[in-house]
C-alpha cells in the first residue's frame, strides 16, 4: 500500500510547506515565550549562583536584597564571623542605576546596569572573567558585564566618580535582566548614598542650626555629627558562607534567632526570585502560551479542514472503490501531524536563529522543545477530527452523482 | 476462471424519504446482464438511472427486490452480504461521467490502488496496472499525473481502474458524455473488448445518442420501470 497522505502532500508541496512554515513561525514565538520565561528564571538562578554564597543575611522582615530594598550596618558582617558555623561574610551592595559612558569622540551612552560593591577576595566577586583581569586596585576601578557594551579600558561614570573597566564577565546579570558593573564597596556604599555638594551644605547648615548639635561647650560635636552624616555606614546584605557540612538552613536560623535579622538560604532565594519576583511575568506567559496554543490549534484545525474539504470529491471515489475509513482518516490525520512536524521544525529554528536578538536573556530548554513537540502533535491530532468527521460523512453515492 | 452469471435483478424497487415526500425512485426493476456483456440503460431524467446503479454499487441500500452478482445473492430484502466496501472493492468496478482520477497518484498508482486497497503487494498491483494500461494503449503515460493527460486517455485509464480487481461486474454512468463521437465509439469499444477478454458484464448508463446504436440489448427506464429492447448492435469498426 502506499502512503496516500505522503502523496497528496508531495502533489502540492509548496503549498503544504507555506502553510507549515506560517504555522512554524507562529510555533516559533510560542517557544519564544517559554524561552523568555526560563531564561526570566535562569537570570534568578544565575544571579544566585555567581554570588558565592550560602546565606544571604539582610534587614530583618525584608525579602532582599533583591526583591526588597534592605539595609544592614556595615559592621554586622563581623559578628556574623563570630557565629559557629560562618566561615566567610562579607558585605555588599546593590543598586541599579543609569551607568553613562563616555567615549572617545566625547559622546555618552547610558546602560540601565545593576551596581555591585564587593569586597575583592570575598562572596559577591564576580567568578569567570571573559576578558581582562580582577580588580586589583582599592578604587575606581570595576568589572562590567559584556551585555552592557563595555570593553576593558572603557571610562564609565557611576554618580559622580569616573570607573575604568579593567575586567569584563558573562551571564552576570540582575533578575531583571540588566547586566551587573561591580566596583569595590568603598566606593558603591559612596556612590549608593553620595550627596551633591549641595545637599551637603545645606546639612551642614542644618547641624550648626541645631541647638542639640552645636553646642558652645562641647567642640568638634559639629564636625562629628557632620562626618556620621555624610558618610555611609551601611550594606545592603552580608552574604555568608557556611563552613563544610554545615547545614545552610540551620545556620540561617541561629543568625534570625539572635541577630535580629533575616537570613536566606539558596533555596529560599530562588523561591523568592521565582516565585514572587517574576511570578507575575510568568503568569503573563502562560495566559500568553494557552492563546498561542488555542490560535495554533484553530489554525491548524482550519486549514486541514479546507484541505479536506477541497478533496471531497477524491475522498467520495475513495471510499466508493472500497477504501476504509481508517486509511481516509488516517491520510487525514498524517497531513495534520506533517503540518505540525514542518511547524515544529521550522519554529525550533526560526526561535533558536532570534533567541540571541532578544534584549533578554532567552533559553530555549530541549525539554521545552519535547514537550512542545508533544503538544504541537496533540494539538494537530486533535485539530484533524473536525476534518475527520467531514471525510466521514461523506457519502461514496456522490461519486456517482445524480 | 470462475463461474459466474452476471447480474440479475428481479423487481428492484427503491423508496427516497418517507411520507408525504417520499419519492419511489425504482418500482419495479427487471434486469439480467450476462458475463461479457454490454447493456445500455436508457431513460430521461429522473427515471432512476442514477438510482439503481446506486443500489447496484451498494452505496444505497435498495427498498425490496433481489440482486445477484455471479452466484451471490447479495441483496435480497435486505443485504446478504456483510462487507459491502469489500464488495465494491472487489466485484464491481465503477466509470463515471467524469474520470475522477485522484489527482495526487500517478496513472500508473491510480490504477494500481485498487489491487493494493484489496491487498496485492504494490509491485504485483503495480505490474497489474501496468497490464491494463497497455491493453487501453495508454501504457506510455503511466509515469504521469492525471493533469497532464487528455480527457480521452483519462477515461481511459479510469476503465483501466474499474478493471483493476478484475471485476465481474462493471457499471458506467454516462462515460462518454463529455467525448467526441470519435473518441466516445473508442471509449465503447474498449468496454467491449474488455467484457469479452474478462468475461465482465457491463451497464453503461447513457443518453449519448452516438453510441446506443452500439448496444446489442438495451434496457429502457421509464418512471422507475425497466423495458427491456433489442438494440441495433452495430459493428464498431
Ligand atoms: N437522495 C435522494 N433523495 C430523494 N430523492 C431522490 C434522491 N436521489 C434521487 N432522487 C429522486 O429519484 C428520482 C430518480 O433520480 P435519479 O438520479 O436516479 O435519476 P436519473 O435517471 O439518474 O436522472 P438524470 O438522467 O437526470 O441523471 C428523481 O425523481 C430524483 O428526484
Ligand atoms: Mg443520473
Amino acid at each position: 500500500m502506499i502512503s496516500l497522505a505522503g502523496r497528496d502532500i508531495l502533489h502540492a508541496w509548496g503549498k503544504y510547506v507555506l502553510t507549515g512554515l506560517g504555522l512554524g513561525l507562529l510555533i516559533g514565538v510560542t517557544l519564544s515565550m517559554a524561552g523568555i520565561y526560563r531564561g526570566m528564571v535562569d537570570d534568578g538562578k544565575a544571579l544566585l549562583a555567581n554570588s558565592g554564597a550560602d546565606l544571604w543575611v539582610v534587614q530583618q522582615d525584608t525579602l532582599g536584597p533583591y526583591a526588597e530594598s534592605s539595609s544592614l550596618h556595615d559592621d554586622v558582617y563581623r559578628a556574623l564571623l563570630g557565629m559557629p558555623g560562618v566561615a566567610r561574610a562579607a558585605n555588599a551592595t546593590y543598586f541599579t542605576m543609569q551607568v553613562r559612558k563616555t567615549d572617545e569622540g566625547g559622546g555618552e551612552t547610558d546602560v540601565r546596569a545593576m551596581v555591585v560593591g564587593f569586597e575583592p577576595g570575598q562572596p559577591g566577586e564576580p567568578g569567570y572573567l571573559v576578558a581582562g583581569r580582577r580588580i586589583t586596585r582599592g578604587h575606581y576601578e570595576a568589572v562590567a558585564d559584556i551585555k552592557t557594551g563595555f570593553k576593558v579600558g572603557d571610562n564609565i561614570r557611576i554618580r559622580r566618580d569616573d570607573y575604568t573597566v579593567v575586567g569584563l564577565t558573562r551571564r552576570m546579570v540582575s533578575s531583571g535582566g540588566d547586566p551587573m558593573v561591580f566596583i569595590p564597596l568603598k566606593d558603591a556604599q559612596e556612590a549608593q548614598f553620595l550627596k551633591d555638594n549641595d545637599a551637603i551644605l545645606n546639612e551642614r547648615a542644618r547641624t550648626n542650626a541645631n541647638p542639640a548639635f552645636n553646642r558652645p561647650g562641647v567642640p568638634g560635636l559639629a564636625e562629628a555629627v557632620e562626618a556620621s552624616q555624610t558618610s555611609n555606614r551601611h550594606v545592603n546584605a552580608v552574604l555568608v558562607q557556611v563552613k563544610a557540612g554545615e547545614s545552610p538552613e540551620a545556620v540561617a536560623q541561629e543568625i534570625r534567632r539572635w541577630k535580629h535579622l533575616e537570613a536566606h538560604t539558596v533555596e529560599q532565594m530562588e523561591e523568592i526570585l521565582v516565585a514572587k519576583l517574576i511570578a507575575t511575568s510568568a503568569k503573563q506567559i502562560a495566559m500568553f502560551l494557552v492563546i498561542l496554543a488555542v490560535v495554533s490549534a484553530a489554525i491548524v484545525a482550519f486549514i486541514i479542514y479546507t484541505m479536506t474539504l477541497g478533496k471531497i470529491r477524491e475522498i467520495a471515489v475513495l471510499k466508493l472503490i472500497g477504501t476504509r475509513n481508517r486509511t481516509i482518516a488516517g491520510m487525514i490525520l498524517q497531513q495534520a501531524l506533517g503540518l505540525g512536524l514542518i511547524g515544529f521544525v521550522v519554529g525550533k529554528t526560526a526561535a533558536t536563529l532570534w533567541a540571541p536578538v532578544f534584549p533578554k536573556y532567552v533559553l530555549l530548554e530541549p525539554g521545552d522543545a519535547a514537550r512542545g513537540f508533544a503538544a504541537i502533535m496533540l494539538i494537530c491530532a486533535i485539530a484533524s477530527t473536525l476534518a475527520i468527521r467531514a471525510a466521514l460523512k461523506v457519502d461514496p453515492a456522490e461519486a456517482i452523482g445524480g | 476462471m470462475k463461474e459466474t452469471l452476471g447480474i440479475s435483478i428481479e423487481g428492484l424497487s427503491k423508496r427516497y424519504g418517507s411520507g408525504d415526500t417520499a419519492v419511489d425512485a425504482l418500482k419495479d426493476v427487471n434486469m439480467t446482464v450476462a458475463p461479457g456483456e454490454v447493456v445500455g440503460l436508457i431513460g430521461p431524467s429522473g427515471s432512476g438511472k442514477s438510482t439503481l446503479l446506486k443500489c447496484l454499487g451498494a452505496v444505497i441500500e435498495p427498498s425490496g427486490g433481489r440482486m445477484t452478482l455471479g452466484d451471490d445473492t447479495i441483496y435480497d430484502h435486505g443485504w446478504k452480504i456483510r462487507d459491502l466496501r469489500a464488495l465494491r472493492r472487489d466485484r464491481i468496478g465503477f466509470i463515471f461521467q467524469a474520470p475522477y482520477l485522484i489527482p495526487f497518484l500517478d496513472v500508473t498508482d491510480n490504477v494500481a490502488l485498487l489491487p493494493m486497497l484489496a491487498g496485492r503487494a504494490n509491485g504485483a498491483a503495480r505490474q497489474r496496472a501496468q497490464e491494463l494500461l497497455e491493453a487501453l494503449d495508454v501504457g506510455h503515460r503511466a509515469r504521469a499525473q492525471p493533469s497532464e493527460l487528455s480527457g480521452g486517455e483519462q477515461q481511459r485509464v479510469a476503465i483501466a481502474r474499474a478493471l483493476a480487481n478484475q471485476p465481474p461486474v462493471m457499471l458506467a454512468d454516462e462515460p462518454t458524455a463529455p467525448l467526441d463521437s470519435q473518441r466516445a465509439l473508442a471509449v465503447v469499444r474498449i468496454l467491449n473488448d474488455m467484457a469479452r477478454q474478462y468475461q465482465t458484464a457491463i451497464i453503461v448508463v447513457t443518453h449519448d445518442e452516438k453510441i446506443i446504436p452500439t448496444f446489442r440489448r438495451i434496457y429502457h427506464i421509464r418512471d422507475g420501470r425497466t423495458y427491456e429492447e433489442a438494440g441495433e448492435g452495430r459493428a464498431l469498426d
